[in-house]
């Protein structure tokens, strides 16, 4: 008896407000509990984001060169419409006049376009995805001679810009670069 | 000793050996054989059962669909069609699901107009409340991924523009799309994962409403009346009672839904649902299902930026309902003070609508955007089903049926007729006088929770109430025998 007294630690003196070693423990231990489920959680979440194959679809060339003053085309680029407009001079000089300082997204025609007589946007309408109308001839083209979204309501001058409706963008104007003279390159 | 021992014996020799093991025979004899339900039941009280009846049916068809359906986006337009015209009975098996849909969310949704019109939410029921509008949370995010699935039209766009809305989100919305797409645009990703949540939140549902039915359990049902059970002459026990007026309801609303699935399985559908998803083309008019009209009207009727000066004139008759309309002790509505309140916040409210709508009229502050139209839409929207959450507490009147508060059930009636008319809104197009009316009902809707329910709380003299459940019960049918014995006469 004499001898397991005097082996065990004498009784502990323990200040309430020292942290003891079991506080220690408890809280590394939560800590890493915490840090694993973090670690773990996050693949879960990030498996969700564009894989690497979607991401590798992310560039197309197109030949602009036997479309017409007044034509479009719609190509696709990564799953989405890409507007591509040969503007006529009438519409580039209605996209010059607008008054910028009224508009809800304020960005001047020069802003949106390399060569004024071409027009490249995404074509999907910025207030809830839909793809505008006024691509074909013969198509609704809104109140300012542009895009009309048939969902809600938007329209978008000839510019792209929005100018009615509940988009709150205009349209948006993609990466890309003339390669040559009727070569564009998106993304 | 477990905790098995007050257990009264079965006389049937299996039942008893079951049940000395797992008491589950006693459980269901306490919960659905003697358990004591109101004796004055209507049948509104049917379409609890009813929708159960539904989750089930939704689970049972979804999983035999499941067996022949191909969630890609290759593969998945004529997997359905294969279904519809190869799988034996395929047709009959999909027509029950997708009409299912419908017929769920009509029972659910008288359901919920029954919890509200007698009061069914209020103390001690707040918790069973709130399961049950996360219940139907659920079920629309169940919905939406299901309509996704058959990939036609109708899906792709519904998809497009209902994930859409999260990029109204500032700074993160845009980011949270495309993790919700997995890619640019809705595409084969998106609709193999949705078809695995569609798969799953059935489930949660069915588990939710576990704890929707246990907390019905501890409170015990509300009755038409409102009032609370005071003794056994106001019960009755649940069966045969019950069981058997459950099952005559159930066997009504069945015989209707089978009307739609035998005769007019795509009358509640949109045609352009059976026209392959094309990325290219956008139908000229997208309608989400009827259920979610409503709310699709809401979303629109913001069809506007908010301007700082309108937030202005918004926060300051927010701040007249928040301190004069929602606090209890007080009556100074007219108060010199509060009438300068509202009429300056509503002079800025207007100024801010009026240059918002006149751009060219150059209103200072009135072009700079504080909030966009989509992100007002989309938070008008959530706001409409969050209005849901905290009814319990918007209205806390101490009488709980409208029986007996002419003025509740007045505005209680009149906010169907709004909903039913945003309902209408939602399936026009956003043109004309339209959206103007879906921005005065959405008013009246978020009027009615914030405003007219503290007031009426505070200030409605509510109809003398009968002594008890039994006292009303005998009431009416001394009113019916006065009335025959005068027609007699």
């Amino acid at each position: 008896m004499t001898d397991q007294n005097s082996s065990s630690p004498p009784p502990s003196a323990h200040d309430e407000n020292e942290p003891t070693r079991r506080d220690f423990l408890f809280l590394t231990a939560a800590g890493m509990a915490a840090v694993s489920v973090g670690s773990i959680a996050w693949p879960f979440i990030d498996q969700w984001n564009p894989a690497k194959d979607t991401l590798a679809l992310s560039s197309t060339e197109v030949d602009v060169a036997s479309l017409q003053e007044g034509q479009a085309i719609t190509v696709m680029w990564r799953g989405k419409p890409v507007f591509i407009r040969h503007r006529t001079q009438k519409e580039i000089d209605e996209a010059k006049a607008v008054d910028v300082t009224a508009l809800r997204d304020k960005q001047t025609d020069d802003e949106r376009v390399k060569k004024p007589q071409w027009l490249v946007m995404v074509g999907v309408c910025t207030h809830l995805g839909c793809i505008p109308l006024g691509q074909k001839t013969g198509e609704v083209k809104g109140d300012y001679d542009g895009w009309f979204c048939p969902c809600h309501g938007s329209h978008y001058d000839s510019s792209g810009r929005i100018r009615k409706g509940p988009a709150p963008k205009n349209l948006e104007v993609p990466q890309y670069t003339f390669v040559s003279d009727t070569l564009i390159r998106i993304g | 000793m477990g905790s098995n021992s007050d257990r009264k014996p079965f006389n049937n020799k299996t039942i008893e050996w079951i049940d000395q093991r797992l008491p589950i025979f006693t459980m269901l004899d306490k919960e659905y054989g003697k358990f004591p339900t109101p004796r004055n039941f209507n049948y509104f009280w049917n379409f609890g059962a009813i929708a159960m009846f539904m989750l089930v049916t939704m689970i049972v068809t979804g999983i035999t669909l499941a067996m022949h359906y191909t969630p890609h986006a290759n593969y998945a337009f004529d997997s359905v069609e294969r279904i519809m015209r190869d799988v034996n009975f395929g047709w009959l098996i999909r027509y029950i699901h997708m009409n299912g849909a419908s017929f769920f969310f009509i029972a659910v949704y008288i359901h919920i107009f029954r919890g509200m019109y007698y009061g069914s939410f209020k103390q001690p029921r707040e918790l069973l409340w709130i399961l049950g509008v996360t219940i139907f949370l659920l079920m629309m995010a169940t919905a939406f991924m299901g309509y996704v699935l058959p990939w036609g039209q109708m899906s792709f766009w519904g998809a497009t523009v209902i994930t859409n809305l999260f990029s109204a989100v500032p700074i993160v919305g845009p980011g949270i799309v495309e993790w919700m797409w997995g890619g640019f645009a809705v595409d084969n990703a998106t609709l193999n994962r949705f078809f695995s949540l569609h798969f799953v939140l059935p489930f949660v549902i069915a588990a939710v409403v576990f704890l929707h039915v246990w907390a019905l359990h501890v409170t015990g049902s509300n009755n038409p009346t409102g009032l609370d059970v005071k003794g056994p002459q106001d019960t009755l026990p649940f069966n045969p009672y019950y069981t058997i007026k459950d099952l005559f309801g159930l066997i009504v609303f069945v015989a209707v839904y089978a009307m739609f699935i035998f005769f007019m399985p795509n009358a509640l559908g949109h045609p352009d649902n059976y026209i392959p998803a094309n990325p290219l083309v956008t139908p000229p008019h997208i309608v989400p299902e009827w259920y979610f009209l409503t709310f699709y009207a809401i979303l629109r009727s913001i069809f506007f930026d908010f301007n700082p000066i309108m937030l202005a004139g918004f926060g300051g008759i927010g701040y007249y309902v928040a301190k004069v309309v929602w606090d209890k002790n007080r009556t100074d509505y007219f108060s010199t003070r509060n009438l300068i309140i509202l009429g300056v916040s509503g002079f800025l409210t207007l100024v801010g609508f009026v240059g918002a709508f006149f751009p060219q009229l150059h209103i200072p502050l009135t072009n700079m955007v504080i909030i966009e139209a989509k992100l007002g839409g989309v938070l008008a929207m959530f706001g409409a089903v969050g209005l849901l959450f905290v009814l319990p507490w918007c209205d806390t009147h101490p009488v709980r049926s409208a029986r007996y508060r002419p003025l509740y059930k007045a505005a209680l009636l009149f906010f169907v007729a709004i909903v039913l008319l945003l309902g209408y809104v939602g399936a026009m197009p956003a043109e004309g006088i339209w959206p103007w009316i879906g921005l005065a009902a959405t008013g009246y809707y978020m009027a009615f929770f914030l405003v007219i329910l503290p007031i009426l709380s505070k200030h409605e003299k509510a109809l003398p109430l009968p002594a008890s459940i039994a006292q009303a019960v005998l009431d009416e049918q001394a009113a019916k025998a006065a009335k025959l014995a005068k027609k007699g006469a």
